[in-house]
């Protein structure tokens, strides 16, 4: 993915890179203030909403309460990615987001797969009564 | 023999060109650190996948026993979630005064962050306590099994995260804020903010949804 385009952008992200290596060798590339508190208090406001709709009940059906917090931590991880871990499409060559997209389709895969097949077989099992629970081992 | 040789010295003249072309391309050398260290992240996320996925599968066989909504204290969490979110952005302060280079506001804030991540899992620690008098332990059904197996990791992850810090503490108060004390920091600053991301689908997955009918 990097390596057709290498050269150029190779050649770009060292001229960025030069003055920062002097000082300091690891510092990441846009660690400011301005982006950590921009990034906190941006979560902060994606914490506290999907807390309120959950402890208030301020939405009548609570699936569509499941879409919506759903949606505010996928939103919040996202802010977290950009803001707290310096990530974007250069970095390291474009290897970290490479890796980053390989990981976030098997997790995909893990998740909805498991939840699928262990959802039709539930369907698929003898139905068990309360009782017949409580009487377990 | 000498055919072959003579065959292949102008060739390798010739590839001397290109050789150092395909160095002088490999930048970075000494960032592969953080790549790596990037990579091990991304296989720790798996492993919180297949628990997320555990969860999700069991997350509602109560065994006629207690169910989130009966268990999970949502305060609590709103607590030890902003006591995760400030430890995050006080270990940026510590990285941008590590940019400075200033060493004793780096430890200062490292100490803050060290404190908050020890709070963090202290109330985790007494929740879990606190279910376990009740009897809602792990044995209880697949439901506590499946729980306490995801945010126990996730809690783990931070307390060795607060082992790791305080042993970077050390070694910054030792040997400053040399090359290699600031790879280790920025590895650290990955690992911690990383376990803030997996935090938030946590408290989303199991607590806000475990409360929901």
């Amino acid at each position: 993915m990097s390596a057709p385009t290498g050269s150029p952008a190779h050649a770009d992200d060292d001229g960025t890179h030069d003055p920062q290596r002097h000082g300091s060798g690891y510092s990441a590339d846009h660690a400011t203030l301005k982006r950590y508190l921009t990034g906190f208090a941006l979560s902060i406001i994606l914490t506290a909403i999907p807390f309120w709709l959950v402890m208030g009940k301020v939405i009548e059906r609570p699936s569509v309460t499941v879409f919506v917090v759903l949606a505010f931590a996928a939103v919040q991880i996202v802010v977290h990615m950009v803001y707290f871990l310096h990530m974007n499409a250069k970095s390291e060559g474009g290897w970290t987001i490479l890796a980053l997209i390989f990981t976030l389709v098997l997790v995909v895969i893990a998740l909805s797969g498991s939840l699928w097949v262990m959802y039709h077989l539930n369907q698929n099992m003898m139905p068990v009564s309360t009782q017949q629970m409580r009487d377990m081992p | 023999m000498s055919d072959h040789a003579a065959a292949l010295a102008p060739g390798a003249t010739g590839a001397d060109e290109n050789l150092s072309f395909h160095v002088s391309g490999e930048h970075h050398p000494e960032n592969g650190t953080l790549l790596g260290f990037w990579l091990y992240l991304m296989s720790d996320c798996l492993v919180f996948a297949c628990l997320f996925a555990c969860y999700g599968v069991l997350g509602r066989s109560y065994a006629a026993g207690p169910s989130g909504a009966d268990l999970f204290d949502l305060p609590t969490v709103a607590v030890n979630t902003s006591l995760l979110l400030l430890s995050s952005i006080t270990y940026g302060f510590a990285v941008l005064e590590m940019q400075d280079n200033r060493r004793g506001a780096t430890l200062a804030w490292l100490a803050v962050t060290g404190l908050l991540g020890a709070g963090f899992v202290g109330v985790e620690l007494h929740e879990f306590g606190h279910l376990i008098h009740e009897g809602a332990g792990p044995q209880r059904s697949a439901f506590l099994s499946s729980f306490f197996t995801l945010v126990g990791t996730h809690g783990l992850h931070v307390s060795f995260g607060i082992v790791w810090l305080v042993t970077l503490m050390i070694q910054v108060a030792r040997h400053g804020l040399i090359a290699a004390n600031q790879r280790r920091l920025m590895c650290l600053s990955m690992f911690w903010h990383f376990l803030d991301v997996v935090w938030i689908g946590v408290f989303t997955f199991v607590y806000l949804m475990g409360v929901l009918p």
